[in-house]
C-alpha cells in the first residue's frame, strides 16, 4: 500500500502538470468548494494521522487545539528542517514529488483558516528549496495559491524559507523563533504554539511527511486512512534505512510491518550487507534508544516486533525504543557500538543550543568521556558516570534535545555494557581495529 | 476581589493571584525556596534556561490530581488552584538541583580567590548548598579569547553561566543592547558583535543582575575583598535614576556604587551608569546609614560604624545616632 510514494516514478511528476496529470490538486478543489475547515480537521482526527517528525503526536488533535476564535492571524508552518541523523526521508519526498507537500500545505492551511503558511526548510538543502520555490511559482500560475483559489474566495500565500544550518531548529519553538528572525532558540513551553507560536499568533507546525499525508486523507476520507496500518498507528510511514545493509533507501511501509521482514525481504533493506550477521538497530533516527538484534526483532514477551509506534515501544526503555522520525540504522556484527555512540554524542553536543545548562555542559561532557573511551584512555568508572551524566540531562532541559542527547548513551550501555568494558580493558586491540576501519575508509 | 489560588509547597499553603509562579509563591512563602539563577523578576522574558529551580509538581490542580511528568522551572510555571509543589522535601528535585549545579561547575574556572564576585556570588552560595566536594569532571575546561567590552564593565567568559540576564538588562534598560549571544553550545559566549563598548547608560546593571563574576566593575577591580567593604544606603540627587544606591567604603573612601538589592538578590531599582561610575567622592553622597545585607551575606558578619563625618559630606539627620 502506497500512499505518498505512489506516484513517485511517473515521468513528470517534479512538474505541475505531470502531477496534475496523475490525480494532484484534486483535495483542494474538493477541500475548498464542498468542506469546512472544521469537516477537515474531523477528517484527519478520523484517520488516526500521528505527527511523522518523531514525536507522533496526533495531528488532528494538534490541529483542534489551535485558538481559532483568536483574533491574531493563523499559521501554518511546515517543518522541512530535517537533520536528525539517518533520517532523509523529508528530502526525499520534497525532492521527488514537491507538489504534494504544496498541496498538503494548501488544504491543511484551509483547515486551519492559516492565510501564510511557510515551509521551513534546512539551510543545506538548498537545491530542495530550489525545487519548491519553483513547485509554489507553478502552483501560483495555475491558481491553486494566491486570491481566491479556484473560485473559494479563500486566499493563501506559501513561503520558502532557509534555515541558518542548526539542528536546533527542528525543534518546533526553535523554529518559530529562526523564522522570525531570532537565534533559534527552543521557548519554555506552556505556552504551546497552538496558542502562542510566530509573532505571538496561533500557529501550527508540522513536519512534511505528516502534511504530505492530508491531500489522500481527503481524496480518500479518514475513515479509509485509518484502516489501514495497525490499530493507532494508521497509515503509511516513509522509513529511511541507511547503513549496513543491502539496499539503503527510503520505503513507504504500511504500519505493523515486523522489522524483520523489513530488514530482510528484498522489497525493503534486502539483507545485512556483505553476508554479515545484525547486531543493532537504530530504529527511530539516531535519538531513539539503540536496540540489540534480539530485541529489534522480538519484543521482551517474544512478540514479532513490528514497525508501530506501539510495537516499538514496547517495554519502554528497557527493551524497547522508539518509531521516531523513521531513520534506520542498521549495524552489522563488526561495527562498534563505542565508536557510533561517540558519533552520535558528537553531533548532539555540537547541536545543542546552550541555553540551558544541562544540555549545553552535558552534551560536551558526554562527548568528551566518549572520546577518551573510544580512543583508549577510558576507565571502567567513566561508563557508570556517563549513565549518571545522561540521568542528569534526561527530563531537565527546556527542548527534547536533551533527552535525544541522553537516551542514545543510557541505551547503548544498557545493552552494550560489554562492549563499553572491553575498550576500557583493551585499548589497544579496538585502536588496531579502528586504524584498520580508518585505513579502509580511506581507499 | 479575584479569586485567590491556593498551592502548596513543601506542605506548606498560602493563597495567590492568578498568574502567579511557583517561584514567586514560594518566596512569599519563605523558608527555602527554590534558587534562581537566570530568572529575574523585573526583567522580562527571563527564566527557564538555569534549570537549578526545577521543582516537582505532585498534583497539577483540584480538578487534575495528576502528577506533571517532568520537573517543572518553578520560574515560569504558573500555580494552579490546589497545586501541590514538592522542592526541598522531594528527593528527585535535590539530586536535579544537585546535577545542574554539577553542570554549572564544570567548566566554572573557580576562581573565586581572584574574582572580584566571591562573597556575594550566587554560584558560590548555590554550590556551598548543593555542590559535592570534588569533581568527576576530569576533561579540560573551556577558554575563551579575552575580549575588551569597554571602560566600565570588565567580562570575564569562563566565569559566564549563560543566565542570559544581561542580555535582557541591556535590552530592557538601555536605549540600544550592543552585545548577546554569540555561537552555540558550550562555545556560546556573550559578546560585542563586532567588537564594541557596552557603555550606554543604564548598561552598568549588568554588573549587578550578574549571579557570578562574568561582568564586573572596572572601576572596582581588585580594590577590596567584598566582605572587608563597609556597605552604606546612600543617595544623592540624580535626573536620570532614583539615586537611591549603595556606597561600598573602605576607610572613609567609596570604593564602588552598586544598585540595592532586595532578600532575593533582586536590584529594586535600576541606577544610571552616572551614579554608578562617576560618583566615587563622599560628598557627592548622602549616606542614610548601614545597609542590612541580609543574615546568609558574609557582609553582615562585620559590624562597623558610620564613616567620619567631614563638613563637606552630608548624612541625614535622622539617620545620626545619638
Amino acid at each position: 500500500m502506497k500512499i505518498l510514494l505512489e506516484h513517485i516514478d511517473k515521468p513528470g511528476i517534479q512538474s505541475i502538470d505531470g502531477y496534475i496529470k496523475n490525480g494532484g490538486y484534486r483535495s483542494v478543489e474538493k477541500a475548498l468548494k464542498q468542506l469546512s475547515p472544521d469537516q477537515l480537521v474531523e477528517e484527519v482526527k478520523t484517520s488516526g494521522l500521528r505527527g511523522r517528525g518523531g514525536a507522533g503526536f496526533p495531528t488532528g488533535m494538534k490541529w483542534s487545539f489551535l485558538d481559532k476564535k483568536s483574533d491574531k492571524p493563523k499559521y501554518l508552518v511546515c517543518n522541512a528542517d530535517e537533520s536528525e541523523p539517518g533520517t532523509f526521508k523529508d528530502r526525499y519526498l520534497m525532492e521527488h514529488i514537491p507538489h504534494l507537500l504544496i498541496e498538503g500545505m494548501i488544504v491543511s492551511s484551509f483547515a486551519l483558516t492559516a492565510k501564510t503558511s511557510y515551509i521551513y526548510v534546512r539551510g543545506e538543502m538548498m537545491y530542495i528549496i530550489r525545487i519548491l520555490e519553483k513547485a509554489i511559482a507553478e502552483a501560483y500560475a495555475k491558481g491553486y495559491l494566491g486570491k481566491n483559489i479556484l473560485g473559494s474566495g479563500y486566499d493563501l500565500d506559501l513561503y520558502v524559507q532557509a534555515g541558518g544550518g542548526a539542528y536546533i531548529c527542528g525543534e518546533e519553538t526553535a523554529l518559530l523563533e529562526s523564522l522570525e528572525g531570532k537565534r533559534g532558540n527552543p521557548r519554555n513551553k506552556p505556552p504551546f504554539p497552538a496558542v502562542w507560536g510566530l509573532y505571538g499568533c496561533p500557529t501550527v507546525v508540522n513536519n512534511v511527511e505528516t502534511i504530505a499525508a492530508v491531500p489522500w486523507i481527503v481524496n480518500n476520507g479518514g475513515a479509509a486512512y485509518a484502516g489501514i496500518g495497525i490499530g493507532k498507528s494508521t497509515g503509511t510511514k516513509l522509513i529511511s534505512a541507511c547503513g549496513n545493509i543491502n539496499k539503503p533507501g527510503v520505503y513507504e511501509i504500511e504500519l505493523g510491518l515486523p522489522v524483520e521482514e523489513f530488514i530482510y525481504s528484498e522489497t525493503y533493506c534486502g539483507g545485512i550487507a556483505n553476508g554479515r550477521e545484525l547486531k543493532a538497530v537504530v530504529a527511530g533516527g539516531s535519538s531513539v534508544p539503540i536496540l540489540p538484534k534480539n530485541l529489534i526483532l522480538k519484543t521482551a514477551n517474544q512478540d514479532a516486533r513490528l514497525m508501530s509506534y506501539e510495537s516499538l515501544s514496547d517495554g519502554g526503555f528497557i527493551s524497547g525504543t522508539m518509531l521516531g522520525s523513521g531513520g534506520f540504522i542498521v549495524f552489522d556484527d563488526q561495527s562498534c557500538i563505542v565508536r557510533n555512540l561517540w558519533n552520535f554524542t558528537r553531533f548532539y553536543h555540537h547541536e545543542s543550543c546552550g541555553q540551558c545548562s544541562p544540555c549545553r555542559e552535558g552534551t560536551g561532557w558526554m562527548e568528551k568521556v566518549l572520546h577518551r573511551i573510544e580512543h583508549g584512555h577510558g576507565k571502567l568508572t567513566d561508563i557508570d558516570l556517563l549513565v549518571d551524566v545522561a540521568k542528569k540531562i534526561e527530563g531537565k532541559t527546556i527542548c527534547p534535545l536533551g533527552e535525544a542527547a541522553a537516551w542514545p548513551v543510557a541505551s547503548a550501555i544498557r545493552h552494550f555494557r560489554d562492549e563499553f568494558e572491553a575498550h576500557v580493558r583493551n585499548p589497544e586491540s579496538c585502536n588496531a581495529r579502528h586504524l584498520h576501519f580508518e585505513t579502509a575508509m580511506s581507499h | 476581589m479575584e479569586n485567590l489560588l491556593k498551592v502548596t509547597i513543601d506542605g506548606k499553603s498560602i493563597e495567590v493571584p492568578p498568574g502567579t509562579t511557583i517561584l514567586q509563591a514560594a518566596r512569599q512563602l519563605g523558608g527555602n525556596y527554590p534558587p534562581a539563577m537566570c530568572y529575574y523578576s523585573s526583567l522580562k522574558d527571563t527564566g527557564g534556561k538555569c534549570r537549578v529551580c526545577l521543582v516537582k509538581v505532585a498534583q497539577t490542580s483540584e480538578t487534575n490530581p495528576r502528577p506533571m511528568p517532568k520537573l517543572v522551572a518553578s520560574c515560569l510555571t504558573r500555580v494552579e488552584q490546589g497545586m501541590v509543589v514538592e522542592n526541598q522535601s522531594s528527593p528527585e528535585v535535590l539530586e536535579a538541583r544537585n546535577g545542574v549545579v554539577e553542570f554549572l561547575l564544570i567548566n566554572h574556572p573557580l576562581d573565586c580567590p581572584v574574582c572580584d564576585q566571591a562573597g556575594e556570588c550566587d554560584l558560590q552560595n548555590l554550590s556551598y548548598e548543593h555542590g559535592t566536594e570534588g569533581t568527576r569532571y576530569e576533561e579540560q575546561r573551556r577558554e575563551f579569547n579575552k575580549i575588551d567590552i569597554g571602560p566600565y564593565v570588565q567580562l570575564h567568559m569562563t566565569r559566564c553561566i549563560l543566565c542570559y540576564r544581561c542580555v535582557y538588562a541591556a535590552e530592557q534598560l538601555t536605549d540600544s543592547r550592543v552585545h548577546g549571544v554569540l555561537n552555540r553550545g558550550d562555545v556560546s559566549e556573550i559578546s560585542t558583535y563586532i567588537q564594541n563598548a557596552i557603555d550606554k547608560d543604564f548598561s552598568g546593571n549588568i554588573i549587578d543582575v550578574c549571579p557570578v563574576g562574568a561582568l564586573t566593575d572596572k572601576t572596582y577591580r581588585f580594590k577590596q575583598r567584598v566582605w572587608f567593604s563597609k556597605p552604606f544606603n546612600a543617595h544623592r540627587s540624580c535626573a536620570k535614576c532614583s539615586g537611591q544606591t549603595i556606597a561600598w567604603m573602605k576607610g572613609d573612601a567609596i570604593i564602588r556604587i552598586t544598585a540595592r538589592k532586595n532578600a532575593f538578590g533582586e536590584v529594586e531599582d535600576f541606577i544610571c551608569n552616572e551614579c554608578r561610575f562617576e560618583h566615587k567622592q563622599l560628598s557627592d553622597w548622602t549616606i542614610e546609614g548601614p545597609r542590612d545585607m541580609g543574615e546568609d551575606s558574609v557582609i553582615s558578619a562585620n559590624k562597623y560604624e558610620l564613616p567620619v563625618i567631614s563638613p563637606a559630606v552630608n548624612v541625614d539627620a535622622k539617620f545620626v545616632s545619638e
